[in-house]
């Protein structure tokens, strides 16, 4: 009897223990499903578990749920994630700019409209890169090389209809050629593009900074630009700085189930502004080296409209949407 | 070649502790038993383990993880043999004559020459990873989606191999095979093909999946139906050991799949698949004429060894890219280059300077996980090949179950269990009337791969169809296409004209 009377005490005073540990903030729900329409390991997945090991070390929320639902750019786990979690207050997805395009490539009946927007988290800029034995010297080199004949410009990245396809898309418009007479090599994933790069089988790259960064760093491919804002790397230019009118990058944020309440909205979205104001979030942000892009409520739909807007303009012009 | 030997020894010096040695042993031992199923791949075990790399160092967690992914290699063909169920798809080819040899009681010999030939293949992949590495990985770059394209018109003249008797039937489950391919998204421009409007569809049919239902659940389906009440049969699990002769048809094959094996691991787009198909092709052809007929009837050894040695050089093989120049060219790589990541280390060209002393304890590991899984598997052949003792209703209720349960696994969804019966269903017609099931397996393999190299090839060209007659490597691969194609039939004539 002293035992189990032991043990009862014991478990008693596990979440007092906890909860002690973790005064630090109060938390705010008490259990969190997080749904990731991608397979373990990639950016979405990363973004998610990332935020679990912050909002659950800050004791924000009590614990998470993971499931991963991956395939066709999340266009196979929107639909799951928007029938099975309708109206749930405690269900978050994450989600990001190759979901936009997806699921306007795939004609999906589903769509980033029929979820709510929550907050945008990361960002991250492209890459314009040549094979080291390239004699595209620099972005002036390729641009003159991409107005001259786009045809002959073979250029990989990832899937038709992604961020850098669209990039591709956008770079064409702004030298006055159509979007669609570019010649762009989808691979699936990022290896066996970066091998059709490195072993000169097409004449350009583009793609995410962080999957070509080390080829980049060792020589072996060269950068010729960065599709941000500002400059990632002090010695690459920027798309814009070049006089080519083309910002776009491939971000990353949460959303909440289709018909909840607004001020079920409203609790979701203070409690991403809390995990973004912790120290433990900048350090991760540094760790993972993910741009700051957080943006939530209005100015964040404000954005998601636009961007729909942007990416579907350029998939028609390319004849994918 | 000196800086690999330093380099070895320093890696042995690293991976020889108790630790090391327990996390070795754990994961081939978790990676036989996730081989095992059909579905659970080493991919989705190491994302599952993936949490551990906040908790144990670099090496210890690397060597778990290349345990897991060299055992899920060896308990592939496990099933493969046994239950006519494979686990992964480079196992696919093993079941071809596998099965054939546990049905008629020779299951001990065809589980030890694929854990035998697993070993061998293994070793020499390790060893290809050791020397060869960055040499092989340069190579292996010059090669386009024109080679690619070409290298997949050859394996398309293995199919010949298991087309059966009538050349109608086989070509018809061929371009079934091939029509099952194109399901799903098309990548070269994001539109959905003949999903029927299913969001599941999006991602295409899983070939495991398809080679369960067909091989398993079809064969289930068709000895249920044509189940008789009459004295049942009693199966002989005969000899668990390799005779003498069984060692003597082994080796050729296993040195033959290795060296096959190793380079389309290395390529970026090569993968498991191609090399288990060209194995089994080539030991079909290279067969001595006495055993010739055991083919595709009563089982030849020569079809186990050879492919199972090809995928387990190709699994080795594919590390190579990803350690030498961070590219990850199979799930299970990016999984891995992931949990890189996580210990902030960047895999890329770099990685063997910067990190040299955890390469080498990470191959090193290999070394070692390779012998502790042929002394894992050897003694466990006797037991499995008990399982087939087990009267024949029971059984194929047990393949049944295990099948369903293993094809949910995938994807946790209900749709790939209405394919599974779905296909099963075909399966069992198939079987009903004399049509191969192979074929229709190796057209969903090659058929995807194919389309793209061959669109990747003419985008790249600018629509040029001579691409692939004026790159040289891809014009010898197509002259070995037609000569493996009209070889045969040229030489059969001349030999009968005589």
């Amino acid at each position: 009897m002293t035992g189990r009377r032991h043990l009862l005490a014991v478990a008693a005073g596990l979440p007092a223990a906890a909860l002690a540990h973790d005064a630090r903030a109060q938390q705010r729900l008490a259990s969190l499903y997080m749904f990731i329409p991608a397979g373990p390991g990639g950016g979405w997945d990363g973004l998610g578990r990332a935020i679990e090991q912050v909002a659950r070390q800050a004791g924000l929320v009590g614990s998470f749920q993971f499931e991963n639902v991956g395939g066709a750019g999340g266009s196979v786990g929107l639909p799951r994630f928007v029938g099975q979690r309708r109206g749930r207050p405690d269900a978050l997805m994450v989600a990001g700019s190759i979901m936009v395009g997806a699921t306007l490539t795939n004609k999906t009946p589903v769509g980033l409209k029929d979820v709510t927007p929550v907050a945008r988290m990361t960002e991250e800029a492209g890459v314009v890169v040549v094979p080291a034995s390239s004699d595209i010297k620099d972005l002036k080199g390729f641009l003159d090389a991409l107005k001259a004949n786009p045809g002959g410009t073979s250029i990989a990245g990832g899937s038709a209809g992604g961020t850098d396809h669209i990039t591709l898309g956008l770079i064409l418009k702004a030298l006055g050629r159509s979007a669609k007479e570019g010649s762009y090599v989808a691979f699936a994933g990022g290896g066996p593009a970066q091998a059709a790069i490195l072993g000169a089988q097409v004449k350009a790259g583009i793609s995410g900074y962080s999957e070509f960064a080390e080829q980049i760093k060792s020589g072996r491919m060269r950068a010729l630009a960065t599709t941000g804002d500002q400059r990632l790397d002090p010695a690459i230019p920027t798309l814009k700085e070049s006089g080519v009118d083309v910002v776009i990058t491939n971000w990353r944020g949460v959303f909440a189930p289709p018909g909840i309440r607004p001020d079920a909205r409203d609790k979701l979205v203070a409690l991403m502004t809390e995990i973004h104001a912790l120290p433990a979030w900048t350090e991760m942000l540094k760790t993972r080296e993910w741009a700051d892009a957080f943006l939530t409520g209005d100015a964040f739909s404000a954005f998601l409209a636009q961007d729909v807007t942007q990416t579907e303009a350029v998939l028609k012009d390319i004849g994918l949407a | 070649m000196m800086d690999s030997i330093a380099g070895l020894q320093l890696g042995f010096a690293n991976a020889l502790t108790l630790g090391n040695l327990g996390w070795a042993l754990l994961g081939c031992f978790l990676g036989t038993a996730i081989g095992v199923l059909p579905g659970i791949g080493p991919a989705l075990t190491i994302a599952l383990l993936l949490p551990i790399t906040f908790k144990v160092e670099a090496t210890g967690a690397f060597i778990l993880f290349c345990g897991v992914f060299y055992g899920a290699m060896y308990g592939g063909s496990t099933t493969s043999i046994l239950l006519n169920t494979p686990g992964e798809s480079g196992s696919i080819i093993t079941a071809l004559e596998g099965a054939k040899m546990a049905r008629n009681g020779r299951a001990g010999p065809a589980l030890a020459t694929a854990a035998i030939g697993s070993f061998v293949a293994g070793t020499i992949g390790t060893l290809g990873i050791s020397f060869l590495g960055p040499v092989v990985v340069n190579l292996a770059l010059k090669l386009g989606p024109a080679e690619y394209f070409s290298l997949m018109l050859l394996c398309f003249v293995t199919v010949s191999a298991v087309l059966g008797g009538s050349a109608l039937r086989g070509l018809t489950s061929l371009f079934f095979g091939l029509l099952l391919g194109l399901v799903g998204i098309d990548l070269q421009t994001g539109q959905p093909r003949m999903t029927l409007g299913v969001p599941e569809l999006l991602d295409g049919v899983n070939v495991v999946l398809v080679a369960v239902a067909l091989f398993a659940v079809g064969e289930t389906l068709y000895m249920a139906w044509r189940h008789t009440n009459a004295a049942p049969q009693v199966r002989q699990v005969g000899s668990i050991m390799m005779s003498r002769q069984d060692w003597r048809r082994s080796i050729g094959p296993w040195f033959r799949g290795s060296l096959l094996g190793f380079p389309f691991g290395v390529m970026p787009a090569g993968g498991t698949e191609m090399p288990t198909m060209l194995s089994y092709y080539a030991e079909r052809k290279l067969v001595k004429p006495e055993h010739a007929k055991e083919f595709g009837t009563t089982g030849a050894i020569e079809g186990v060894a050879g492919p199972e040695a090809a995928n387990n050089a190709a699994a080795a093989g594919i590390l190579v890219p990803m350690l030498t120049l961070g590219l990850p060219t199979s799930a299970t790589a990016a999984i891995m280059l992931s949990a890189f990541q996580s210990y902030g280390i960047n895999p890329g060209p770099l990685l063997f300077e910067q990190q040299g002393a955890l390469v080498w304890t990470l191959i090193a590991s290999l070394y070692i996980a390779n012998i502790m899984l042929v002394v894992l598997n050897l003694p466990l052949v006797g037991l499995w090949a008990r399982i087939l003792k087990i009267p024949q209703p029971q059984l194929y209720a047990g393949i049944l179950v295990f099948a369903t349960i293993g094809t949910y696994g995938i994807s946790n969804s209900v749709t790939d269990l209405v394919l599974l019966y779905v296909i099963g269903i075909i399966g069992m017609f198939m079987r009903r009337f004399d049509f191969p099931t192979a074929p229709v397996v190796i057209g969903m393999i090659l058929g995807p791969m194919a389309e793209q190299a061959m669109r990747q090839a003419l985008t790249i060209s600018e629509g040029d169809w001579t691409t692939f007659l004026t790159r040289p490597v891809s014009l010898a691969i197509l002259l070995l296409a037609l000569v493996a194609l009209v070889g045969p039939r040229l030489y059969g004539r001349f030999a009968g004209a005589r």
